[in-house]
């Protein structure tokens, strides 16, 4: 968590040697990428709200490394981190996002008729579709480093705008303060409610502070359209519904997120984007699109097979258990959602999905039949 | 824990309204204290090193309460902390410790001749007997704000000091970094070492950041005299042993705690200390002596006597479980110590343990033979 560590004003009394941190037995992106020859250049800087590389970097010091994930070690605590800290942030954007450089651009495409098919995944195995991004808005900074004071700002002007959505985004605003435990129980039981994370990893980058205050969750009536405001990010928007109909849940992802944008636009507090990083988020790992598309679909053989794990990586698809980051999948059923943020649209990301679910699938049928897959192994997308 | 929140440049731009925590449903000493009109005096103010007024209170503001204890909610980050930001923490000292006024001069006894008997709790109930105490070192922030620079400095100058400790004192130095789990494990077992913290009211204060960098524990080899270097203060110096022979173990806690203050001013760095609050230390529940004198003592029938909290009060002693603070009693042993740190000398504190746990064992052997114990009900202290 971001500290008093960061803004202690006798910390540059103590040499760089002095000062940097033990990264011996870590194993995470921030440790690959920074030295002392670094720290020893950022250390003596932050951002106009005050953020310091000590602020970036802390969650990736105390917590060294994650059994199965490569985490990123590193966050951003307002839109000014990429630039003023990009010494760093440039190389370990690079190393997570499979070689983006620091001189490549990102494409933008959220008009959900560039995508081909996705109506029709088999929903005797894919259980649910879901599409999430993050949004940013300007002018605030991001969850490790707001104030009360901020977040609450931010708050207010997103119940505005959202409240102002009709039709099928109709809906209505819960603040996490104000939940009774039995609505609460509800959206967790719904896979729509966040809670205060528990990860260490999200806690060491300060962004549970004063948990609840400023935190909610906005959904429409039919629980298919939600926003969550204040947790990982200003704004997780979230588009979901049961079955395998993930053409629709990207067009209501895209309609949605897009009548947002022109409301916050309004307010004069556009989201956070540059033509570089796409949007900006907290964790590094979520630029670009920041979009994860997937599914729950039920791979109980697939997902005892030697060549799983092989699998997804060809088809740039990460599994997660279907508690979300960090959790294990229960009774066959794996979270299954697209490994790239950055780089590829989001349109190219979500056909990802479509077309790695449909395969997956038809691989599961396969093997349920005992029948071989060898010939259906994909090459690397 | 300490955040980028208390450094944000931002957050000055908003009202002190704007600013001010949510303290509508938290219990602890702080959310008591603390008013908007406080708040918006103090908010602007650091000590020298830096630390704020959120830094002083994000802990308080992170948990609203403990179900069973009236925590403290607020730590400091430096000497200076409890003058620059007295308004707030006087009131909260005052209540903490019994009405202790701004005006009041603390006493500091730490001759053990002056303690009357302890030689002789009964062994068949008294597991075992320590005392602990902390000690800050001047010229250093404190846990929750120092740099890695000033911990590591912290232990180097600790390793050092502690290294020319001879006679049954001398021991050897244990860096958390390098100690096997065999070894760690053992020590916990015999309740010699700390641990990282798990509970939130420590995290929350930032205590924790870059775990286990320059923590460790010396002890004696013996086994009866151990410093914690940089857990929740810098030095926790504990005598500690099997048994009831709490005088004996008073006794080498006084000398061993005299030596190192000497060998530590030896080297330029005395312990942080004025009149007025004695020793200063992270917790202002720790504030005066610091000093916890305890025992693990088997009381299952007093414990459940319907009265027991109240004798516990008028003997001036608190329980907790034999895990420490926050855990539970288990097989009916309960760790038994002085209730008060501020206000009492070390001397006059440990009398009290003493002279409170041979009450308690006269009641427990009452009771266990169906006897009353009315007549015994002391009054209070």
């Amino acid at each position: 968590m971001p500290f008093g560590n960061t803004h202690n004003n006798f910390k540059l009394n103590y040499s760089v040697e002095d000062e940097f941190p033990d990264l011996t037995k870590h194993n995470n992106h921030m440790a690959k990428v920074l030295t002392k020859e670094m720290y020893a250049k950022l250390r003596d800087k932050q951002t106009p709200t005050g953020f310091t590389v000590d602020d970036v970097i802390q969650t990736g010091v105390d917590n060294p490394g994650h059994p199965f994930i490569m985490t990123v070690g590193c966050v951003a605590g307002d839109e000014e981190s990429y630039e003023v800290f990009k010494d760093l942030l440039d190389p370990v954007i690079s190393d997570r996002h499979g070689g983006y450089k620091a001189t490549d651009k990102h494409k933008t495409d959220l008009n959900f008729e560039n995508l081909k098919g996705g109506d029709d995944l088999d929903p005797n195995y894919v259980l649910s579709s879901r599409v999430r991004t993050g949004r940013s808005i300007k002018g605030y900074a991001l969850p490790p480093h707001n104030s009360r004071g901020e977040r609450r700002a931010v708050e207010k002007l997103s119940v505005e705008a959202l409240n102002s959505l009709d039709g099928e985004f109709k809906g209505k605003y819960y603040p996490l303060m104000s939940m009774t435990d039995a609505e609460q129980e509800q959206l967790i039981a719904d896979h729509f409610l966040f809670d205060k994370p528990v990860s260490p990893l999200l806690l060491g980058a300060g962004m549970a502070r004063d948990w609840p205050d400023a935190r909610g969750i906005w959904h429409n009536e039919n629980k298919t359209f939600l926003v969550w405001v204040n947790e990982e990010d200003h704004l997780r928007v979230i588009s979901m519904q049961k079955g395998g109909n993930m053409k629709e849940v990207f067009k209501r992802f895209c309609v949605g997120l897009q009548r947002i944008e022109e409301i916050f636009k309004k307010h004069n507090h556009g989201f956070m984007w540059n033509e570089h990083l796409g949007f900006i988020l907290t964790c590094p790992s979520n630029l670009g699109t920041g979009l994860r598309g997937g599914v729950h679909v039920k791979l109980t053989k697939l997902s005892t097979h030697a060549k799983f794990e092989e699998i997804l990586n060809r088809l740039r698809l990460q599994k997660r258990g279907t508690g979300g980051v960090d959790t294990a999948s229960v009774g066959g059923v794996f979270d299954i959602s697209n490994a790239d943020r950055i780089g590829s649209s989001e349109v190219d990301q979500v056909q990802c999905v479509v077309d790695g679910v449909k395969l997956m699938v038809e691989m599961e049928k396969k093997l349920e039949k005992g029948e071989s897959i060898d010939s259906m192994i994909p090459a690397q997308k | 824990m300490p955040f980028g929140n208390s450094h944000n440049q931002l957050k000055m731009k908003f009202s002190s309204e704007q600013e001010y925590p949510d303290l509508s449903k938290h219990n602890n000493h702080m959310a008591k204290v603390l008013t908007p009109a406080l708040y918006e005096k103090l908010r602007s103010k650091q000590t020298p090193s830096g630390f704020t007024l959120d830094d002083v209170i994000q802990t308080g503001v992170d948990n609203p309460g403990h179900p069973f204890i009236m925590t403290v909610g607020c730590v400091a980050g430096d000497e200076e902390t409890y003058e620059v930001f007295k308004e707030l923490l006087d009131p909260i000292i005052q209540d903490r410790h019994g009405g202790y006024k701004p005006t009041d001069k603390h006493k500091t006894d730490l001759n053990p001749s002056n303690l009357k008997g302890g030689d002789d709790l009964d062994a068949n109930y008294v597991l075992s007997s320590r005392v602990r105490t902390g000690r800050s070192i001047c010229g250093f922030c404190l846990p929750p704000h120092c740099s890695r620079g000033e911990r590591r400095a912290v232990e180097k100058l600790s390793v050092e000091a502690l290294g020319a400790l001879t006679g049954d004192l001398k021991g050897k130095y244990y860096a958390l970094k390098n100690m096997t789990e065999a070894e760690q494990q053992q020590l916990i077992d015999d309740h010699f070492l700390f641990d990282k913290p798990v509970s939130p009211l420590l995290l929350a204060s930032g205590m924790a950041r870059d775990w286990p960098d320059a923590r460790g524990i010396w002890h004696n080899d013996n086994k009866t005299f151990l410093v914690w270097v940089n857990e929740e203060d810098h030095l926790r110096v504990i005598s500690m042993q099997k048994g009831g022979n709490m005088k004996e173990v008073f006794n080498r806690f006084c000398t061993g705690l005299t030596k190192i203050e000497e060998l530590f001013k030896n080297k330029g760095h005395a312990f942080m200390w004025n009149e007025h609050l004695g020793y200063v230390l992270t917790c202002p529940s720790n504030l005066g002596t610091g000093l916890r004198a305890g025992v693990h003592v088997k009381l299952p029938n007093l414990s459940k006597y319907r009265q027991f909290e109240e004798i516990l009060k008028r003997l001036r002693l608190q329980k907790r479980g034999t895990g420490g603070v926050d855990t539970a009693a288990v097989g009916g042993v309960f760790d038994i110590s002085n209730a008060d740190r501020l206000g009492f000398s070390e001397v006059e504190l440990v009398q009290m343990v003493v002279d409170g746990v041979k009450l308690l064992i006269v009641m427990e052997k009452r009771l266990e033979k169906g006897q009353a114990i009315e007549d015994l009900m002391p009054a209070q202290k």
